[in-house]
Order: C-alpha cells, then structure tokens, then sequence
C-alpha cells in the first residue's frame, strides 16, 4: 500500500452518507482503481469470493484489509491513502450509522474535502441530510456528490436530476454548494476514475483533483490563541516565551500585538527557535514562540492580536449554532466550560432559538433542551468576557466545545455577538432578586442614620493574598476605634462554609465570587462597611461583585507590587503601593471614604 | 508548509496542550525512533528544554546499545531520567524463554504491568541523578511517587490495527484499560482535557506520522539514533525495537538514515509490517489490541 511522501501534496478526505449507500465500494475502487492496493490484494479476495461461492464486492476489499491489519500486516483501512498523479490522499473513516456520529465528527473535523454518497434507488436517507449539515458545520466546504448505484436505476439521468435538484436545494439550507453531483455506479466503476461514455462531466477523481489545497490563512488578521507563558530557568535561561498556535496572519518582530479580553499591549521582540535560526516571520499554521520587549502578565487563553489590524468581538454573550453529542441533553442554566480556541471559561446556556432536526432541518417549536444529535442555534453567556470573531469570517478563532462532566459534548460556530448587557443572565438576577428582595422592619436609611455612616463594601485586591488581609484587617479595626460599624469578611470562612458543598472545580472560582457578592449585599444592607480581599482577579470579576452588591456600592483598591504585578491593568478607585506602611495605606483608604461621603466630615 | 512542517507543528501544539492541562505529566521514552523523534518534538516545543519526566519500563531484556544510548541522551539532554521495572518478576525469572511462560505472558508482567505500576508510582522507580550520573531510588520510594494523569505516548496510527483507533488525548480507566467503542469526540485542535479523578489521559502527538515521515524528520533535523536500526555490515537491520528474545531484524543493507528513506520508498516493505520483527503481535491473535485494551502501550 501506498504511503505519502513529504514532498508531495497531501489532502485528507472524508467519504460520508447513508448506512448502505456504498461508502465501502467507493473507497475500495478508488484504491483498486488508482493501483493503491498491496500488490495480489484484489486477485486474492476475488478467488475468495469464487471459492466461496459469493458475488465480488469491493467493499470486501476493505474488509480483507481490516483483517490483514488485524494481523498487523498492512496499514489500518481506517486510514487509506492513494494517489493521484495531482497528490497523495488520506481517506478518514466516518461510519454511515448515526450511533457512530461522535466518530464521523471527529474524522470530518479534520478533512479538507468530502464525498458524500447517495443511493440512486434508495434516494436522500436522513443521514444523507445529517452528515452535510455537520460538515457545513465542521467547516468542510469543498463537497462532491456522488449518486451512486445508478446501474440499479437502469442509468437513468432523470433519477439522477430529480436527486441532485432535491439534494441541491438541502444543501443550500446548511450553506453549502457541491462543486459536484457525479452520476456513479461504484461497483462497475463508472465515473469514479474513468469516464462512461454515455457521460461529458468530470469524474469523481478529475473533481477531487481540481480541488484547490485549502489556502493558508496568511492574510487574514493575525490571530494567536496563547496557549501558554514559558519561563524555564534551567541552565540560565531567561527568556519569557509566550507560545501558541498561528490560527491566521502573520507577525514579525517589532509589530504591536494586544492581547484579548484583557486588552493588554506590548511589542514582539523575538520568534524564539530551538535547533534552527530564529524565524523573521510567524504565519498561520505554525506552532511558534515569542518574547515581548515588556514582560506584562498576559493568562493562557487570550488571543494574542495585531494591534494594527481589525481586532476580535470580547463579549460575554454571543449567538451560535450548536450540535449536542452528549448523553444527557444541553440544559439552560447547567454549568458547562466552554474551550474557545485557548481560552477555557465556564458557559451557560442562556437561551434556545431554535432546535432543528439536523436530518430534515425541520425546526422544533418552543424547546427547554438540546437533545443528542440535534443541531440548535442558542444565546450562550460564559461567566466572564471572552475574545472570539464570527466562524463566518475566522473559523479557527470563531468555533468552540463544550464540555460536560469532562466530556466533549457539543461543537459550534459563532453567528453573531449579542451585546444586549440588559439581557445577562447576571444583571436579570439580580433585578428578580431585587424585585422580590424582603425588607425587614427597619430600612437601611434608618441604619444609616444611627450609624453615623453609610453602608459600603470595601474590597482590596491585588497579588499579595497576605498584604491584602493586612491592611484590610487594620482598615476594620480603625473604622471600629472609630465608633463605625464594620466587619472584616475572611474569605477562608466562605471556602470552609457557604462554598464547603461547591464540588465542580472549574467552577470553584465563579462559585466562590458570586457567594461573596450575595453575602456583601446582605452584610451592607445591614448598615455596615464590609471590607473583604479578592487575589488573583480579573476585572470581570470585580464587575460581578458590583453588580451582585447592588443596590449598595463597591470601592475597590488595588495594592500593586510593582511593574510585573499580575493585576496591573485593573481599574480600581484606588491605586497604592502594598510597599507603604500600612498606617499611610489605611490613611489613604479613610480619606477616600471621605470624599465619596461614606464617612462623615467630622471623621476626616 | 510542508507536510513535515505540518506534521512537526501539530505534534508541537499537542505536546503544549498536554503540558498547560496535565499538572502531573510524563513522556514515555522506549528508545526506538518514534518514542525518540517525540523527545526531539518536546525540545522544539519548549524551546530545548523537556520540562516533565521521560518514563522507560525497562524489562531488563532490552538490547544493550539500548540502555547505553538512553542514558548518554539523558545526560547530554538533561533528561528528568525515570525508569519502572517489575522486580518481583524478573527476580523469579518468570520471563521468556527462561520459565515456561509464553510472550505475552512476559509482555504483561513485564511492561504492561510494570508500565501501570510506574505510571501509578506505587512501585519503586528509579531517577537520574545528575550530579552523580546514576539512577536512584526516586523520592518517596515504594508507595510514595507522585501517579501521573498525563502520559504522552508515541505511538502511530500506522502501525497496527489497534493504534489507528486511537484518539489525540485518550482517557484510560483507573484499571489503565481502555474503552475503543466509546471514545469521547475530538474536534479542531480541541483534545479531552478533563479527567475525572482516578483515571489518566494518554496524549499521541504522533498518531498521523507514517514510518516514512518518522524518517524523513530525523534526516531533517539531524536526530540521534540508536545504530540498531542500521545495517553493521551483517546485512540485517532492526526495524522496530523491543527485547532481544522477541525481536528480529529484517534483511536491509541501510547503512544511513537517506539509505532507509530509499529503502522504504521504494516499496520493498510494502506488504511487510513494521512490527513483523515483533514476535508477541503474533501471540495476541495478530494484533496488540488486547494488550492496549489492558493498558499496554
């Protein structure tokens, strides 16, 4: 059997369609047919079937092969290659049986052109239907259409128009145009590689040929999922790398890039090599590694963009078009992590549009879930903003997985942004909750007015966990000296008691955040100031504790450590240096509390 | 691109993938070429460095030239060098050909069994001191090393029947075992990355390499080989790697890695497999399927 070689094109195919139409046949002629069979192969399997009495198949080809690899004799049939004088082929396995579809997925996903094959006596099957929606969906847009068995139909060209004008006008609903529908009768080989003479079009093989080597994305705007900062000090290395993918574009030392959701900025310095010369240039495709003339904290997950070129949506709503493989059905108001190109954020699922039967596109009436097979477009929202752009205009950095329960459950594709921030599921929270919130019989103006003071929620935040408390602890026992009522918020009580029963780890940090806002809103309304510490956050995060603390207000204070503080970036009311002593920074806090009128002017 | 580069550059992304995801990770190394080209792999990924240990269950019946060239890479390289064995077996002599147990016996006692029990570190190991260039009983001891959750595995889909079903990232039971019908999907560059305690993930950033392009690269990139896969003037050469006992060379005059390249090219191993060489494939009903099943490699 025929192996690839690294000089020549190589193009993976996929071949789908109904259980029975002839996917088998079709692959073992083109193996038969382009002398891509192990030497004695086809005679072998014919005396086989002479000596036992049954009729030649080529689909028996790839059975015999299945066997031979079994025994570890000749290369798996899931993955044959032939060649074509053009290139060299891989045909993926995509099993016709819907039970199978996680697996047809999993190898269309990784096709760049595809056969999808009908049966002329049987006609369009619904996974006939299925499979090109998911490969519209997957991203797989070169497409022939083989009517195969047309020897069953007596080679009749109207069964042949009726099925490709009926099939024409299903694919156009998914968004896709075949390049080709080709009249076959796979088993005599008609019109797989040779022409009948009864038939002027291109044979499967010429069309397959003539398909254009899916086109490098260079020039598209660049775009770098950051898989991960390197810092290996082994042996005096001091480089800080920052790796990733190319998905599209390119990039050189020198040009400005930021970085997204959280908009840093910096400047490419260096593509880092091993082995090989340092590169001048880094363009899609590539598995690449660069330093920054600043050595900013950027996470894993950002997309790393050119600050010249037209940058992603950062959103944390947006409208897609999902297929669900999982067991259990996709349910509104379930945590499920979302893997969008680098970034891992948890997701909701905030509305179904629609739910469409991916076998006939029929749509369902209103729905509160997504079954497994079924293909629905949905609002989603993650718990903070992510960067993406349309699958329609950038695929790689436009489609996503969920996850549940630490499987791969669904796959999708961006089809817009839904930027309505009235519509989050956070803000719609909190305005159910405020609407039904039950006061007590004192009003919290009337705390206030004993008090002295008005209610706050103070939050500190910064990299140093232990500075943070600190100050924090030293700031409570002021206000308290001070005749004010205050109280320290310790999150290790929160994580050994309100979060004890969280249990899903990725949702831990989400979890714990929304707790602490719930319970800073009853705490403030209780007339008084809460001060508490976040590390490590995000300013998404301090926007959910604003929003969960609502009615009342936040002040947030940021203790920075320096250049290289890994919360530099945040907006914060206040900026000080967790260097100071902390009488100065407790001072500087008091005097903030001051002027927004939290304390009264006497305290000042 | 060319379709190295390509292979090279998702090979890459996968073992980054593998090391952002897996906090405790390994990358079993069994000397041969493949095992060897993903090493080279993971020093073009992190940048020359290996940040994650390189596991061999070594069965104590490998070729000589083996051990040697595995621990003069580890010292030129660097290598967190670890290596799992299964004592208790090898001190009985319940191995081929020596007791009266067939291969495969011998292949589950000693490597599918001592791989499981290194992988889960509840059987000693022993690590690369540098400073001393010996190995030593790995901290902890018996019962104390850390499990890995993450193991990267060289294995190609060419090969035989059992490894082109393989997926990217493939979880393995707490049993080590492998479920081939219900595998998760994989999509796009995104791999099964979550876990559920107890189980570990195998990664495969090799499964769309051919043995050709396994070649192709080393000559590229001018890795080191070990000289068993060349012809010493005997006119025999390994093809594939293993223990002695159960390892035959095939007949090849391929003197340098342009000579193998020639040689399989020109399509004199068309109908041979690979792992012809490898007796136990034989045993296990002509493929390594149950094996893999049961956590072999």
């Amino acid at each position: 059997m025929s192996t690839p070689e690294s000089n020549r094109e190589f193009m993976n195919i996929v071949v789908v369609g109904h259980v029975d139409h002839g996917k088998s046949t079709v692959v073992g002629r083109l193996l038969a047919d382009t002398g891509s069979l192990p030497e004695g192969k086809l005679e072998a399997v014919r005396e086989f079937c002479r000596r036992n009495a049954r009729p030649f198949e080529y689909a028996f080809l790839l059975d015999a092969l299945k066997d031979e690899q079994a025994q570890g004799i000749t290369i798996d049939s899931a993955r044959c290659f032939f060649k074509t004088a053009a290139r060299d082929y891989l045909i993926i396995d995509a099993p016709g049986h819907v039970e199978f579809l996680k697996n047809m997925v999993s190898g269309a996903a990784r096709a760049e052109a595809a056969l999808l094959v009908i049966d002329a006596h049987e006609g369009i099957r619904e996974n006939s239907r299925r499979h090109a929606t998911m490969l519209a969906m997957l991203g797989v847009r070169q497409l022939v259409v083989l009517v195969n068995k047309m020897d069953l139909v007596g080679y009749d060209l109207d069964v042949f128009a009726r099925i490709s004008a009926e099939y024409e006008e299903f694919l156009h609903k998914v968004g896709l145009t075949a390049a080709a529908f080709v009249p076959i009768a796979a088993r005599e080989g008609v019109n797989l590689t040779t022409r009948a003479d009864w038939y002027t079009g291109q044979t499967v093989l010429e069309r397959l040929d003539a398909f254009p080597m899916e086109p490098s994305p260079v020039a598209k705007p660049f775009r770098l999922p950051l898989q991960d900062v390197y810092k290996f000090t082994a042996r005096g290395d001091d480089r800080r790398i920052l790796v990733g993918t190319v998905e599209t574009g390119t990039l050189r030392p020198g040009d400005d890039v930021v970085f997204l959701p959280s908009g840093k900025r910096t400047r490419v310095r260096s593509i880092e090599s091993f082995h090989h010369a340092a590169p001048l240039l880094a363009q899609a495709g590539e598995a690449q590694g660069f330093t920054m003339t600043e050595e900013l904290y950027v996470r894993p997950g950002e997309l790393m963009c050119r600050a010249d070129q037209s940058p992603p949506h950062v959103g944390t709503r947006f409208r897609a078009s999902v297929f669900w493989m999982g067991k259990a059905p996709l349910l509104p108001d379930k945590p499920y992590k979302l893997k969008l190109a680098a970034a891992r954020v948890p997701v909701r699922l905030a509305e179904i549009i629609s739910v469409m039967d991916a076998s006939d596109l029929s749509l369902s009436g209103i729905r509160t879930q997504v079954d497994r097979h079924e293909v629905a477009e949905c609002i989603f929202e993650t718990s903070r903003p992510v960067a993406f752009d349309l699958a329609a205009d950038m695929q790689a950095t436009g489609r996503f997985v969920l996850v549940d329960h630490y499987e791969i459950a669904g796959g999708g594709i961006v089809l817009a942004t839904s930027d309505d921030d009235t519509q989050t599921t956070l803000a719609d929270h909190v305005a159910r909750r405020e609407a039904s919130w039950e006061g007590g019989a004192v009003a919290l103006s009337e705390r206030e007015g004993r008090n002295g003071h008005r209610a706050k929620l103070v939050v500190f935040v910064g990299e140093d966990d232990a500075r943070l408390g600190e100050v924090g602890r030293a700031l409570e026992r002021r206000l308290f000296d001070g005749g004010f009522a205050s109280y320290y918020l310790g999150l290790a009580n929160l994580e050994r008691g309100l979060d004890a029963e969280v249990l899903d780890t990725f949702e831990v940090r989400e979890g714990r955040l929304r707790r602490l806002g719930e319970l800073a809103r009853i705490l403030t309304d209780s007339g008084q100031i809460v001060v508490t510490t976040v590390s490590d956050t995000e300013q998404a995060d301090l926007e959910t504790l604003r929003a969960l603390n609502a009615p009342q207000e936040i002040l947030t204070i940021r203790l920075d450590t320096g250049p290289r503080d890994r919360c530099a970036g945040l907006e914060t009311t206040l900026r000080l240096a967790a260097s100071a002593t902390t009488d100065i920074l407790v001072a500087e806090v008091w005097s903030e509390l001051g002027r927004s009128q939290i304390l009264p002017e006497y305290a000042i | 691109m060319d379709s190295l580069s390509k292979l090279e550059a998702k090979s890459v992304h996968i073992l980054r993938e593998a090391y952002r995801e897996f906090k405790s990770l390994c990358m079993l190394w069994s000397i041969g070429k493949d095992s060897t080209v993903m090493l080279w792999l993971a020093r073009r990924a992190f940048f020359g460095h290996v940040p994650f240990p390189l596991v061999h269950v070594d069965t104590h019946y490998k070729i000589p030239e083996m051990i040697a060239y595995r621990d003069r890479l580890a010292r030129e390289w660097h290598l967190d060098m670890i290596y799992g064995e299964n004592a208790d077996v090898l001190a009985r002599k319940e191995t081929f050909p020596d007791a009266a147990v067939d291969r495969l016996t011998c292949c589950r006692s000693l490597k599918r069994d001592a791989l499981k029990h290194t992988l889960i570190g509840d059987w000693p190991r022993y690590r690369m001191d540098h400073t001393l260039g010996e190995y030593v009983p790995d901290s902890g001891g018996s019962g104390g090393c850390e499990p890995f959750t993450g193991v990267i595995v060289g294995v190609r889909a060419d090969e035989e029947g059992s490894r082109s079903k393989e997926r990217t990232f493939s979880s393995r039971d707490h049993e080590n075992e492998w479920d081939v019908a219900d595998q998760p999907p994989e999509l796009w560059n995104q791999f099964k990355t979550d876990f559920a305690p107890g189980t570990h993930v195998r990664i495969h950033p090799l499964l769309d390499w051919t043995e050709l392009n396994i070649w192709e690269y080393i000559e590229r990139e001018g890795i080191p080989i070990v000289p068993l896969y060349f012809d010493d003037g005997s006119g025999q050469r390994y093809r594939s790697l293993g223990c002695w006992p159960c390892t035959n060379p095939v007949t090849s005059n391929a003197r340098t890695v342009a000579e193998i390249i020639a040689e399989l090219r020109s399509g004199c191993f068309a109908h041979v497999a690979e792992r012809s060489g490898r007796e136990q494939d034989k045993e296990d009903g002509g493929g390594l399927e149950t094996l893999r099943r049961e956590g072999y490699m």
